[in-house]
């Protein structure tokens, strides 16, 4: 009983950090840029195909691969961005989050519908040599590609955050989300923070895409679901932690996994939900995000 | 002028009146009844979204509990009408009930807290009643086309006229000051949280008369579909298109978005969507106002045309 439920909260962990990482990309785009940009999933179903195709047709590793989508992805962003985005720049704030919403649901129909003729409906998968191996430890569990998925998370994270704290431009970023116009006054380029913040949040949509591939599979349909993952992960989280972010995501994770255990499993999701609610409504700031005045 | 602008919607909604009688094709009046839903929702919803500025994506609830209600009434033997407004009623209780706790949310969070509340109930409804609701034998055989055109078109003459009576009255001038600003309205003592219940209250139950105008109409699909975030996004989609916190907005919105996807899906088959997102973008881009602001635009442009002089006036007086 005990390791099962151990067993529960170990595949929560890997399921979350997946949650986390798609989340912490649309949470950068955001929170920098005010763009929500509702197309995520559907960016990161793009970039789940992109490893399929090196994988079916060229034979490389996903793993090995995955700087190459990580480029696409980038050059995707950056076309959205210059073409789409960068005109929704200069509207204020809540008009400009719901305008870029919508262009995200048009974004979402065309991404999806190219995918269907693309890649046809079908569950698409990848079995490599590792796929279904795991080591055991403690008795429990832990299948490698999981487990890769977790540490790449972290990677992702923690260079992440290295460069909003360390780096010139990662300040830069800082700045803007405090103030763009106090940051534009002492010679930040306001729109190349956002250009770069647009690609940061593209290119980890690219890296959760490829991590949804290697540990389950990908299919047309799966934006709509990872998108309202990441939004609900974003709000549990608090928008502007991006830490805080990752955690809300290995907590919902967990909360689905251990909930399958006790109750049947197709309302697995609806405790996560619940419990999503109830935090919103208490603690409308987030559970890692500062009351704002 | 008034009494033309009386005049010119009597005969529009007498035209539409006569037009079973008129067309005889099934796929044009079902064309109709399609636009007609399609405007009940988007205004149910621009009641809330547009006056009011509370943005929600969990209409779809409202429109899933109406239909799942007046189904299940109506294949039990109550007559339809009692059964529709039962499917109202219902979604009103919910949206109270959900409303007080979600309005403490603002702006994005209201959003996606809405969202949330109609994927839990998605997801029940979808657990609970996970069979395709088709219609019994003897409703099939029955089956007529014309009623249902009639309620469809009833409910969206009802909507879009609550529609018109709310913008002048004090009432919705309140929803528009809970929109335009929150403080400042409670500082003048209307009070934002009833304004937005009401507001809510009344989008719900439009709403849920369209999703049982919905179960009257529908042969036979799965009881969740009503349920997917599919339709809230529609909604707001339509709103948007045609301009939000009009009353001709959302009817603008309904009929461009029904007509232009029926043309895509008859003429380009399977690319229909990829099209219709992108010519959506392209309204959304050059049109941030919605379809009516083009309308505007292009008026001021004429008025300044043909008085340069006052232009001319302007532009002076500010410098």
């Amino acid at each position: 009983m005990a390791e099962a439920v151990a067993q529960n909260i170990i595949f929560g962990i890997l399921v979350g950090a997946l949650y986390g990482l798609a989340a912490v990309g649309i949470a950068l785009v955001f929170g920098v840029t005010k763009i929500l940009n509702v197309a995520h999933g559907e960016l990161m179903m793009v970039g789940g195909y992109l490893s399929f195709w090196l994988f079916t047709l060229f034979d490389l590793d996903p793993f090995v691969a995955l700087p190459i989508s990580i480029l696409c992805l980038c050059l995707i962003g950056a076309v959205l961005y210059k073409f789409l985005f960068a005109r929704t720049v200069k509207l204020p704030e809540e008009e400009k989050i719901k305008n870029t919403m919508l262009i995200g649901f048009g974004l979402t129909l065309i991404i999806q519908n190219v995918a269907l003729l693309l890649w046809t409906a079908d569950d698409r998968g990848i079995t490599t040599a590792y796929s279904g191996q795991a080591f055991t430890l403690l008795g429990l569990r832990f299948p490698y590609v999981r487990v890769a998925g977790l540490v790449i998370s972290l990677v992702c994270l923690f260079a992440l955050h290295f460069f909003l704290r360390r780096t010139y431009m990662g300040k830069a970023i800082r700045a803007t989300v405090v103030d763009w116009e106090a940051a534009s006054l002492v010679g930040i380029d306001v729109h190349k923070v956002y250009l770069l913040s647009f690609l940061i949040g593209t290119a980890l949509a690219g890296v959760a895409g490829t991590l949804v591939l290697v540990s389950f599979s990908v299919e047309p349909a799966m934006g709509m679901h990872w998108t309202l993952k990441s939004l609900i992960v974003m709000v549990l989280g608090g928008v502007g932690n991006f830490i805080g972010t990752f955690f809300a995501g290995i907590l919902l994770g967990v909360t689905e996994s251990t909930a399958a255990f006790f109750i049947p499993g197709n309302y697995r999701q609806v405790v996560g939900l619940i419990l999503f609610l109830l935090i919103l409504i208490f603690r409308p700031q987030g559970l890692f995000g500062r009351k704002e005045r | 002028m008034r009494i033309f602008k009386f005049i010119a919607i009597a005969l529009i909604i007498i035209a539409l009146v006569c037009i079973p009688w008129v067309i005889e094709k099934e796929s044009i009046i079902n064309l109709f009844i399609m636009t007609f839903l399609y405007i009940t929702l988007a205004s149910s919803w621009n009641i809330l979204g547009g006056y009011t500025g509370q943005t929600s994506l969990g209409h779809a609830a409202f429109f899933g509990l109406g239909s799942l209600v007046t189904r299940q009434l109506w294949i039990n033997g109550f007559p339809i009408l009692p059964s529709i407004f039962a499917g109202g009623l219902l979604a009103v209780a919910f949206a109270l009930l959900i409303g007080v706790p979600t309005f403490r949310l603002k702006g994005v969070y209201f959003a996606i807290g809405t969202l949330t509340l109609a994927q839990i109930l998605n997801i029940t409804v979808g657990n609970v009643f996970p069979t395709i609701g088709a219609l019994p034998v003897e409703d099939l055989v029955t089956y007529q086309l014309t009623p249902r055109y009639f309620l469809f078109l009833g409910i969206a003459v009802i909507v879009v006229g609550v529609s018109y009576l709310l913008v002048n009255s004090k009432l919705g001038l309140g929803l528009m000051a809970v929109r335009e600003e929150e403080d400042a309205a409670e500082s003048l003592g209307v009070s934002a949280l009833k304004h937005k219940l009401l507001a809510l209250g009344l989008s719900a139950f439009f709403t849920g008369l369209g999703g049982g105008a919905f179960a009257y109409y529908f042969v036979s699909f799965y009881y969740q579909y009503p349920f997917t975030p599919i339709w809230s996004l529609d909604m707001l989609t339509m709103v948007y298109i045609g301009g939000t916190g009009t009353v001709l907005g959302p009817i603008i919105g309904a009929v461009f978005f029904v007509v232009l996807k029926d043309f895509l899906i008859r003429n380009v088959g399977q690319y229909h969507l990829i099209i219709f997102g992108s010519l959506f973008i392209l309204v959304v881009l050059f049109l941030p106002g919605g379809i009516i602001s083009a309308w505007k635009k292009i008026q001021d442009a004429r008025i300044r045309r043909s008085k340069p002089n006052i232009d001319a006036l302007t532009t002076e007086g500010e410098s």
